[in-house]
């Protein structure tokens, strides 16, 4: 480079001399962002962000179930009925209230109350979902017991044997991956109420208790659609008439 | 103008600790960039082994230096390793990484935490990937279209995929932390039409990844859940319609290949205008061809479809799709092309490597066009045809631009110039060794030779002769930046803050930075990437 003719060197961007001055600083601030304004904004938006992609993660799957349930609409009709409808309508109400527990939780957050009545409503959070997911066990330990699970072992009475074990398989991988999120979410409560616990959440800086509140609302409303779809679409005719 | 020699700085981001520890539980975007490049670079070396056992194979027609098995092999890893392990995180991971934050004035990305653990992801679902081939390897090709990746095949392909399953959550997590670094990380004054046009590039680029990604991952998760439990999603014999996994493969890796070009046409933004000293001719422009690339890119999978029994009005509809891509990307080239004009230009290797990648990735853009038009398809699919399409693109394209931006940034990213004669040498090489690689396969594919087959008609011969020929110089050309870069850690002299006389934030800071960036957050006023007199000024 050293023979190389002197480079014409622009005149530098104009930044301010001053810089931008640092607002004071909070314990839970990280060291890269100016405020925590900043921080909670980037926080949540990541979370929407990722709540997004789960959007299209969970797409692919509804995609195959709008694509065979078109191709056998009473085969998939005839399958449904073999779903325990009350059970299913139990678990809704149930993720609803846990929904309405986490919402209390992030209030409870959001208003400095006391760190107690925080862990109380996260507790609740937690508890509804084990409620859910051992209603979830119940209804699979069933499908086995009535082999009804995708396989070798798949048996079945009705007309239309094939689509229902493709039924099947669209259920086991919606609701299985569905309950994974739910194991998951109930893991992040777990660790938010441990933090709630220590004192940690205030009206000054509650971002993680959101964050993980709008996570938990995304895992419920997947349900919202999946207990109708597996359910209750065509509930009302009659097995194997029109 | 320099009187005195530049210095680099004594305190930066490289000699901020020297532990391994330092490195593997680092939280710095511009260390984790590092990581990432030197994983994908031994990515692309794998990758580069298979390609040149595939080219020693096609020198004759007959299959005598491998069996039919083991070639279908290599031409599997050889895709899965350079799509999803080289190309789709070559730029975003390493430069954008790098970049991205300073370019935006902030001290880091939204979330370093993150950052990092999608560098671990990428190397567990590395891991998988090569455990796979090297116990026996994957034989369905890149694209694992069922029912043969699902029940037929008796390779790893549980294996790879979930290599690529959990890669694909290092790419979520990239363009998640790039989307909100953009939006909420921005300097005072930084605004969005002030931003460098790489970012623009990788915003759009970050769209895709998180839009596109979650969709192949659960179909590579179905095929593996498929295979191993038995559900009827994919295979006929079990209901499945293989016509669906086609669809919800491709309406991500189609999209997936503008993950591989966008951001190497950000690249080719910069250099454009560093190197002929002129602001971008219609900026705006530039920028929203990369988002309006980002959302047609989206509607056209079901070009990869004309000839697997969709409809004929749906394919219609793709194709003309299709050929609106096009328009964005054409407005790129012809707003390059406008920049160079009158411009003071200078033949530094980055800016070879621009001029490169204008002329290959037109090239590989039309060959697209004809590859949409539906009769012209019948003719040309899974031909060597298509072959030369996409590497006129990926490697053409998204490898020079990774190239050309690696030479321009190294100064940045590591204080140290490098041999600049061996830089043009080299950056002379890969061209000349690309086209005789590639311009030879339009005409064999044109002629009829299939893709994917170890065997081929001896008519064509001559053809492939020429293509191993090229490949050779191909790959003598990577190798040696990979060796003057390596020296230049130690013997090259010392690069100094701006060496290219360039604008934008990234050069206004030491090189190599300091681990925090800028010493305070800069307030900025006015379009970082202004090379003329403001428009305030009046025509002179």
């Amino acid at each position: 480079m050293s023979d190389a003719p002197p480079r014409y060197h622009p005149p530098p961007v104009a930044i301010h001399p001053e810089g931008h001055a640092p607002t004071p600083h909070h314990p839970w601030l990280q060291h890269h962002f100016d405020s925590m304004e900043q921080q909670a904004e980037a926080s949540t938006l990541g979370m929407w962000v990722f709540l997004v992609t789960e959007i299209m993660f969970f797409g692919g799957l509804f995609m195959a179930y709008l694509v065979y349930r078109h191709q056998s609409p009473m085969g998939f009709q005839e399958a449904s009925h073999h779903l325990n409808i009350y059970w299913g309508a139990a678990n809704t109400a149930i993720l609803i209230v846990s929904s309405l527990t986490m919402a209390l939780a992030v209030r409870a957050a959001q208003t400095s109350q006391p760190a107690k009545v925080q862990v109380r409503w996260l507790l609740a959070t937690i508890f509804f979902g084990l409620c859910f997911l051992g209603i979830k066990a119940i209804e699979y330990t069933d499908k086995f017991r009535d082999h009804i699970v995708p396989g070798a072992h798949f048996q079945w009475e009705g007309l239309y044997p094939k689509p229902a074990e493709q039924f099947y398989s669209l259920y086991f991988a919606m609701t299985g991956l569905h309950a994974l999120h739910m194991i998951i979410g109930i893991g992040i409560m777990a660790v938010i109420a441990f933090l709630a616990s220590r004192k940690t959440f205030d009206s000054d800086y509650y971002t993680p208790v959101e964050v993980a509140g709008l996570y938990w609302h995304f895992v419920d409303i997947v349900w919202i659609y999946l207990f109708p779809l597996l359910y209750l679409i065509g509930r009302h005719y009659t097995p194997g008439g029109h | 103008m320099e009187t005195t020699a530049p210095t680099a700085p004594t305190l930066n981001y490289l000699n901020n600790g020297y532990g391994l520890k330092s490195w593997l539980l680092t939280k710095d975007h511009k260390r984790i960039a590092l990581l990432y490049l030197w994983s994908i670079t031994a990515f692309f070396f794998l990758g580069g082994f298979f390609a040149l056992m595939i080219r020693i194979e096609l020198l004759t027609p007959a299959s005598d230096f491998v069996q039919p098995d083991t070639y279908n092999k290599l031409f599997t890893m050889h895709g899965v390793v350079m799509v999803f392990f080289f190309l789709i995180p070559s730029i975003p991971a390493v430069l954008g990484n790098f970049l991205v934050p300073i370019m935006v004035g902030a001290k880091d990305l939204a979330f370093p935490r993150i950052n990092l653990l999608s560098w671990y992801i990428y190397v567990l679902g590395g891991l998988f990937t090569i455990v796979a081939a090297v116990t026996g390897g994957v034989d369905t090709g890149w694209t694992f279209y069922a029912p043969y990746s699902t029940s037929a095949s008796n390779s790893h392909v549980i294996l790879a995929g979930v290599g690529i399953f959990i890669t694909g959550f290092s790419s979520i997590l990239t363009g998640l932390n790039f989307i909100v670094t953009v939006h909420r990380m921005r300097a005072p004054g930084l605004t969005w039409f002030r931003l460098p046009l790489f970012v623009w590039a990788m915003y759009a680029t970050s769209l895709i990844m998180i839009l596109g990604t979650p969709v192949i991952a659960i179909t590579v998760l179905l095929v593996a859940v498929e295979r191993g439990l038995h559900l009827g999603i994919f295979d006929p014999a079990l209901g499945g319609d293989p016509i669906l996994f086609q669809h919800l493969f491709w309406f991500y890796s189609h999209p997936a290949v503008y993950i591989m070009i966008l951001p190497a046409m950000g690249v080719v933004s910069e250099l454009v205008q560093t190197f002929s000293r002129k602001n971008i001719f219609g900026y705006s422009f530039v920028a929203f061809s990369s988002l309006a690339i980002a959302v047609i890119g989206f509607l056209v999978w079901g070009h990869h479809l004309f000839v697997s029994g969709q409809s004929t009005y749906a394919g219609l509809m793709f194709s003309l799709i299709s050929f609106f891509v096009a328009i964005p990307s054409a407005v790129k080239v012809f707003n390059w092309t406008a920049t160079l004009y009158k411009g003071s230009i200078s033949w530094d290797s980055p800016m070879l490597y621009a001029f490169g990648f204008i002329g290959l990735f037109t090239i590989g853009g039309l060959t697209g066009l004809f590859l949409a038009t539906l009769g012209m398809d019948i003719h040309l699919h899974d031909t060597y045809f298509i072959i030369a399409h996409f590497h006129y693109v990926m490697v053409g394209g998204a490898i020079m631009g990774y190239l050309g931006g690696l030479h321009y940034w190294w100064p940045k990213i590591t204080g140290r110039m490098y041999p600049e004669g061996w830089a043009k040498f080299a950056a002379l090489n890969i061209f000349v060794g690309f086209n005789l690689t590639f311009f030879p396969q339009f005409i064999v594919g044109y002629l009829g030779m299939p893709r994917r087959y170890a065997m081929y008609a001896p008519e064509f011969q001559i053809y492939n002769v020429l293509s191993t020929a090229g490949a050779t110089i191909l790959g003598a050309g990577y190798l040696i930046p990979m060796i003057y870069f390596t020296w230049s850690l130690k013997g090259a002299a010392i690069a100094g803050d701006n060496p290219w006389g360039a604008r934008g934030l990234e050069w206004e800071i030491p090189s190599p930075p300091p681990t925090e960036n800028f010493p305070a957050s800069p307030i900025v006023t006015e379009n970082t990437h202004q090379y003329a007199p403001s428009r305030e000024v009046g025509i002179v």
